[in-house]
């Protein structure tokens, strides 16, 4: 599997910090800001994994998660999900929509690494 | 007068009180011993002189022996009982408890009251929680402003090698994220502050315009006869601690002000007096529409009523909007009441007024005449939502029983009205009670 993975999130300081340390650890760090054309994003860039935040502007992580699932091209790229609210609720609707991991803030960097790990060896 | 249910244990009771023998007390009044043993028991209910037989050699007012309070208190005895299986066994032997242990009874109504309310503010605070969307976003924006400290901090703190311009970029990152989380913070520390005057309260607005309402008891001498100040009247509610119950008050005084004005007291007064409270005849001499004639009757102050009146009224959805109590007349305190009650029959049938003796369950059981009318409150324009109200006058019935009477209840849960076809939930009492 390649080492290319697409960071959807609104958040710059977020999104500096985990592009600083996926890079380290020998990723390529893409990263994208806006939720409406974020599914767009992911048909384009082809990522090995994407990073998916749930509370995007315009337009919400879990929709995006729906289209990904959808499309067959992307059947198989495995998804993290992160999110501000760790509720149950949360966490069943993101399994139930295909996310391959789920995360709640705040998370450690230790914690993202081995999640992204994780998710690449598989 | 008829003797309540519970007139038996009371005196039973006091007898026991004084250390006084059933046949010595049965002697004194000059009855059988096994006949006031019936009426001990309370399988005889007694009246009249021989109740003031009793309360002489007693040495008790006959009042207290028969106090009328004890509706009120059954009522909520029973309503605490509900959901509770070995109080509900005990149903049957409320009148005992509550006739022999008075005080206990009183602290048990009390607390289910209190019970009640602390529910409430739990399902306001719940719903605050869930549905507040200010407290979401805060928490939400709090939330991420930690993740990016946590992580910037991580990398500040375990990257040995890190350049000096990330260094820099990092530290500068740092001091924004804290910079937004301490304004964040702040923000949700003065909202939940705002907020906890609310929580701490037990009442709903609502309930704080009927304790307002109730203090002044309903009536508004400064409002009389020229446009009195509001806001005054307003200013000096104390009962009214939220914004939303000091505007409820002000739509409810400004209306007054808008009925006095049509109805003023001294002549309105004397008419009700003549017409004996007949709405009908009173709204067709002024020339005005029943729904504010059962308004100013309600509003009148006690020395200028023949008897006590009472007045509830309620929107579209049913929901009580306005309660003035009349002694007797149980109302629910939380939910719907009882859907026979003509309130909402007139409900579903706009502008027909209805007129109907009805009757409550209890001991021995309450009649009162009943008026109701269902309006158009605002004309909001051709096109626009037809805005209803019903309202709902409350008189003792005075005849004596000569009409006929449609047996309604309070609410479903506390009637013992058990083939009801308006039932909507099951009864916690059981048959007979």
């Amino acid at each position: 599997m390649g080492r290319n993975v697409l960071l959807i999130e609104d958040e710059p300081n977020i999104i500096e910090a985990i592009r600083f340390i996926l890079s380290r650890d020998g990723w390529s760090v893409m990263t994208h800001s806006d939720g409406r054309n974020a599914y767009q994003a992911v048909c384009q860039r082809k990522p090995d994994l994407v990073i998916l935040d749930v509370m995007l502007p315009g337009r919400s992580g879990f929709d995006i998660l729906q289209d990904i699932r959808a499309d067959e091209a992307l059947a198989g790229v495995p998804v993290l999900m992160l999110t501000a609210k760790g509720q149950s609720k949360d966490r069943d609707m993101a399994g139930l929509l295909g996310a391959s991991k789920f995360m709640t803030k705040p998370f450690s960097n230790a914690e993202v690494l081995a999640a992204v790990r994780e998710l690449a060896g598989s | 007068m008829a003797s309540s249910h519970m007139t038996g244990s009371r005196i039973r009771e006091r007898r026991l009180v004084l250390g006084m023998r059933q046949s010595d007390l049965a002697k004194a009044v000059g009855i059988s011993p096994s006949y006031l043993n019936l009426i001990e028991h309370n399988r005889r209910r007694i009246g009249g002189k021989l109740l003031v037989d009793l309360a002489r050699t007693l040495e008790v007012e006959a009042s207290l022996l028969t106090e009328g309070a004890e509706a009120a208190l059954l009522e909520e005895l029973r309503e605490a009982a509900a959901g509770n299986a070995e109080a509900r066994d005990e149903l049957a032997r409320i009148d005992e408890f509550a006739g022999r242990f008075p005080g206990w009874a009183q602290l048990l109504a009390e607390k289910h009251r209190r019970v009640g309310e602390l529910e409430r503010i739990v399902e306001t605070l719940t719903d605050r929680m869930t549905h507040d969307p200010f407290l979401s976003a805060s928490l939400h924006e709090v939330l991420s402003t930690v993740t990016a400290i946590r992580s910037t901090a991580a990398i500040l703190a375990d990257t040995e090698d890190l350049d000096r311009d990330w260094q820099i970029r990092f530290h500068r990152n740092l001091r924004d994220e804290s910079q937004r989380l301490a304004e964040g913070a702040q923000a949700l520390v003065s909202y939940l502050d705002d907020n906890s005057a609310d929580a701490s309260q037990q009442q709903s607005p609502r309930e704080e315009v009927e304790a307002f309402l109730q203090r002044h008891e309903f009536h508004f001498a400064e409002l009389e006869g020229r446009p009195g100040n509001v806001e005054a009247i307003l200013a000096g509610g104390v009962e009214l601690t939220t914004p939303a119950a000091r505007d409820m008050a002000r739509r409810h005084l400004e209306r007054y002000v808008q009925d006095a004005q049509i109805l003023p007291l001294e002549t309105f007064a004397e008419a009700a007096q003549q017409m004996q409270l007949d709405p009908g005849r009173l709204a067709q001499h002024f020339a005005t529409d029943p729904g504010m004639v059962f308004r100013r009757l309600a509003a009148l102050p006690e020395d200028k009523l023949p008897v006590r009146v009472g007045l509830v009224i309620c929107d579209g959805s049913g929901a009580l909007t306005f309660r003035r109590p009349l002694p007797g007349f149980a109302l629910p305190r939380f939910g719907a009441a009882c859907p026979l009650w003509p309130l909402y029959q007139a409900l579903s049938r706009p502008m027909a007024p209805i007129r109907a003796v009805i009757e409550q369950p209890a001991r021995p059981p309450q009649r009162f005449l009943t008026f109701a009318l269902c309006q158009p409150v605002r004309m909001s324009g051709f096109g626009g939502p037809q805005v209803l109200e019903a309202a709902m006058l409350i008189l003792p019935d005075l005849s004596e029983g000569a009409e006929q009477t449609q047996l309604v209840g309070t609410s479903c849960r506390i009637c013992p009205r058990e083939s009801c076809p308006a039932r909507r939930e099951p009864s916690i009492l059981s048959a007979g009670i």
